[in-house]
């Protein structure tokens, strides 16, 4: 037996601060359980005090969470490889930014972030909602505690991050290459945000179950965080999908792969709740489906861990792989999201409706886009789990492809983007659709043009080019129409509009910026869906061909270069438009001896109005064969969602929910138009 | 008498929720006829031939020294434990890909010969396309350092 003697004591140094880390995730775990349990006594035997635990309680389990994500991203940033997961995740040569992003970037990691994420959550409604009915809040923190102490208890008893290693190796074992990567580093933490601030929605809603009282207030209060929990699902699906198109080299950007959709189904939901609490809020009508809506977003959110963290389906993205994890992960999936849908059963038809409205009204145009969305997200989720029902009952193995998915979920996304302007013009209670239509007009013109143009211009082309853009510009037009009749809804002075402008409420702002991100993002999909053109060739430098009716590639050479932590095999084109040079492109296949992975280095020339995207493959004695793509309008589609991610945190500004907040108590006069 | 105008409401969200139903069935439907692909071994390529045109997931082994590179792309063998097909691919192969490893390909199969339209290999170290080590698990050929 060896004994590395130096290393134990170099290690021993940073174990204590690792050992604190563990213990103060078993505090955590306490804090959460008393945070859980004494607060509904008190709720059921009227004790103030004892409902008030739960302030002091979500803070020291916050502070005690994050001493423990800050006691393994120590050991990680020290690269302490007597940690079993820095040892298997790290490498001492890797850039400081991804031994920070290799926290997370495996699964024990990623689960204390998610309990991080859980308990800031908790902690931020703790303090911003002082002004909240003390019932409410204590009920709704207590579910919130629930739900962590149920992922407390499956880090300590599953997926200790904290567990050492003896012998200490020398190196840590790195990390795959392909999460080297800005995108990546940061998709998780976006995605967790989003992800878990949908769970206090869902404990809002349990809450009020409990109390039985669902009100204008209670909408107000959960509108806030849900709309944050959105504009981080966005922000951290955009950011995944950016990066499956720059670094996977695939060429695509979205695959339908069933971590993609476990993502995707819980930011459809999330937007139907968003709106329909605006109905609740403003209308006091729909309150059983927002209710509903609540706790359907968190469970898929939960599913969508489930998915991510089991493994139980075949895909691409699936890192890890354990099945005791994922039946922990069921079971809690099925507590809450089965216990909550058995109080809503149960309470739900006692909560009475109100707020009459007309068949044409604002209320029937969000009913609508709550029920596409909803039925967008169960076609979604038929074909992500259909795979894994086909192998349990008729033991078959077959896979569900994009195809399914764009013939059964667009047509739902492309009928409510084609009903948003009239719906978003409507008004409340009572409106004419006939008039609505009038009022956009120019929109609708615009877009018929549009649409007819490009159907001439493309000449027999797919439908989506088409029928894409004309949704795109009616949308477009659509926002524009209303947020213009909104500050200038009759002939007034330049400086009346100019500051009716700056007087528009958040929301408004908020409302126009989301659905015209919308827009862009429609516009982008249907043309690189439309039009994109691919063309594979096996070629050697000195070729010259065109990739498109614009565009053509040189290949001026092939070479073999060294970098930082790797060795690539690297070509240099010179893009040409119209025969004039405009870039040079670098792709590269480049090979991590650490790890022994090859990874494919896509080289994007971007453009605002189209990407030109190249990728090789292994050198050859006949050649290298070449894939290059003319994407029109990629960017489009990243720049859509930062747009509504935008329009999102500008809504959040709105005084409504600082004055729900309590933080400011002055009156004011809605600005209305 | 206000019971009456939020019946109706009712009765028309109903209607409009059934129609929408309707639609997304018929839309499933539709969309499983396209985008529901098959796994097969090669065996089981052998035993019954797929109707042809029919767009499937063939998974396997890449056979030991039966890639070779041409001008119109890349040929090499799928096998399992009895037989292997020939596979057919005009594009760039994932980085992962090796003789000896684990592969999935998407593509149909005519005449003897499977064209790809995608080829997928192991995604990492560790990680075996799972539809091909749970078939190898079955016919006794799986090694567990192929991982999972």
């Amino acid at each position: 037996m060896v004994l590395p003697g130096s290393s134990v004591t170099l290690a021993a140094r940073w174990q204590v601060t690792v050992e604190l880390g563990h213990f103060a995730l078993i505090l955590a775990f306490l804090c959460a359980l008393v945070q859980c349990t004494i607060p509904l006594i008190g709720t059921q035997r009227g004790w103030v005090s004892w409902m008030r635990v739960v302030a002091p309680a979500s803070f020291a389990q916050f502070i005690l969470t994050a001493l423990s994500f800050a006691a393994l991203t120590n050991a990680f940033i020290q690269s302490d490889f007597s940690v079993s997961l820095v040892a298997t995740n790290s490498h001492s040569a890797k850039p400081l930014l991804y031994k920070l992003s290799g926290v997370w970037g495996n699964h024990e990691g990623s689960m204390l972030l998610w309990v991080l994420v859980l308990s800031l959550f908790s902690c931020l409604v703790a303090v911003f909602g002082r002004q909240l009915p003390v019932h409410l809040k204590s009920l709704t923190l207590a579910v919130q505690a629930a739900v962590s102490s149920a992922f407390f208890a499956f880090i300590l008893f599953t997926s200790n991050p904290f567990e050492r290693r003896f012998p200490v190796p020398f190196e840590g074992a790195g990390l795959n290459p392909l999460l080297q990567d800005p995108g990546l580093a940061f998709h998780p933490p976006f995605l967790y945000m989003g992800y878990v601030g949908l769970s206090v929605s869902f404990s809002f809603a349990v809450a009020a179950l409990l109390r039985g009282r669902v009100d204008a207030a209670w909408a107000r209060w959960v509108r806030p965080w849900t709309l944050a929990s959105w504009v981080f699902l966005t922000i951290g699906i955009a950011l995944g999908s950016w990066w499956a198109y720059y670094e996977l080299g695939w060429g695509g950007w979205w695959f339908w792969d069933p971590v993609e959709n476990a993502s995707f189904m819980p930011w459809l939901f999330a937007t139907a709740l968003l709106h329909s609490a605006t109905v609740t809020e403003k209308r006091e009508a729909l309150r059983n489906w927002t209710l509903l809506l609540a706790i359907l977003a968190f469970s898929f959110s939960l599913l969508g861990t489930f998915l991510v963290r089991s493994g139980i389906i075949t895909s691409v993205h699936t890192f890890a792989s354990d099945p005791g994890r994922g039946i922990f992960i069921l079971a809690i999936l099925l507590v809450f999201s089965g216990g909550a849908l058995c109080l809503y059963g149960w309470r739900g038809a006692s909560m009475v409706p109100s707020g009459a409205f007309a068949a044409v009204s604002r209320e029937t145009a969000l009913i609508a886009n709550n029920l596409l969305l909803a039925v967008a997200a169960i076609v979604v989720f038929l074909g992500t789990f259909w795979p894994l029902a086909a192998e349990l009952i008729f033991g078959r193995t077959l896979s569900v492809g994009p195809p399914f998915f764009n013939i059964a979920v667009t047509p739902f996304l492309a009928a409510l983007a084609a009903i948003l302007p009239i719906g978003a013009a409507l008004p409340w209670k009572r409106g004419a659709i006939t008039v609505v239509l009038w009022r956009m007009r120019m929109a609708l013109a615009a877009s018929l043009l549009s649409g007819v143009a490009v159907l001439i211009y493309q000449s027999g082309g797919p439908v989506v080019g088409w029928l894409g853009m004309a949704i795109a510009v009616w949308l477009a037009g659509g926002v524009l129409i209303d947020f213009w009749q909104r500050v200038a809804p009759r002939r007034q002075e330049l400086g009346v509009t100019l500051r009716r402008v700056i007087g528009l409420p958040g929301s408004e702002w908020g409302k126009a910026l989301a659905h015209g991100g919308l827009a862009i993002t429609i516009a982008g999909i249907s043309a690189i869906t439309a039009w994109e053109t691919e063309v594979i060739r096996t070629s050697n430098p000195g070729d010259h061909y065109q990739i498109s009716g614009q565009y053509g590639l040189r290949f001026e050479r092939a070479d073999t270069v060294a970098g930082p932590n790797y060795r690539a095999q690297q070509a240099e084109f010179t893009l040409l438009a119209d025969g004039e040079p405009v870039a040079q492109l670098f792709p590269e296949r480049r090979f991590y001896p650490a790890s022994g992975m090859t990874t494919t280095e896509a080289a994007i020339d971007m453009g605002f109005l189209r990407d030109v995207y190249v990728v090789i493959g292994d050198p050859q004695p006949s050649g290298v064969t070449v894939k290059a793509y003319v994407k029109p309008l990629a960017n489009w589609i990243w720049l859509g969602a930062i747009v509504m991610s935008l329009g999102g945190l500008v809504s959040l500004t709105d005084r409504r929910y600082r004055l729900a907040a309590g933080q400011r108590r002055t009156s004011f006069v809605p600005a209305q138009g | 008498m206000q019971v009456t105008p939020r019946k109706q409401l009712r009765i028309r969200l109903v209607l409009i929720a059934a129609l929408l139903l309707v639609a997304a069935v018929s839309l499933v439907g539709y969309g499983f006829r396209d985008g529901i692909a098959y796994f097969r071994l090669p065996t089981d390529v052998i035993n019954e031939t797929p109707r042809p045109g029919e767009l499937f997931r063939l998974g396997g082994l890449v056979a030991e020294g039966s890639v070779v590179h041409g001008s119109g792309g890349v040929e090499f063998e799928v096998s399992d434990e009895h037989h292997s097909i020939k596979v057919a691919f005009a594009g760039i192969l994932p980085d992962l890909f090796a003789e000896g490893q684990g592969v999935v390909a998407l593509g149909r199969y005519q005449t003897g010969v499977f064209t790809a339209t995608e080829v997928l290999a192991k995604h990492d170290e560790t990680y075996m396309p799972k539809e091909v080590a749970d078939a190898l698990k079955e016919q006794g050929l799986f090694k567990p350092a192929d991982g999972l």
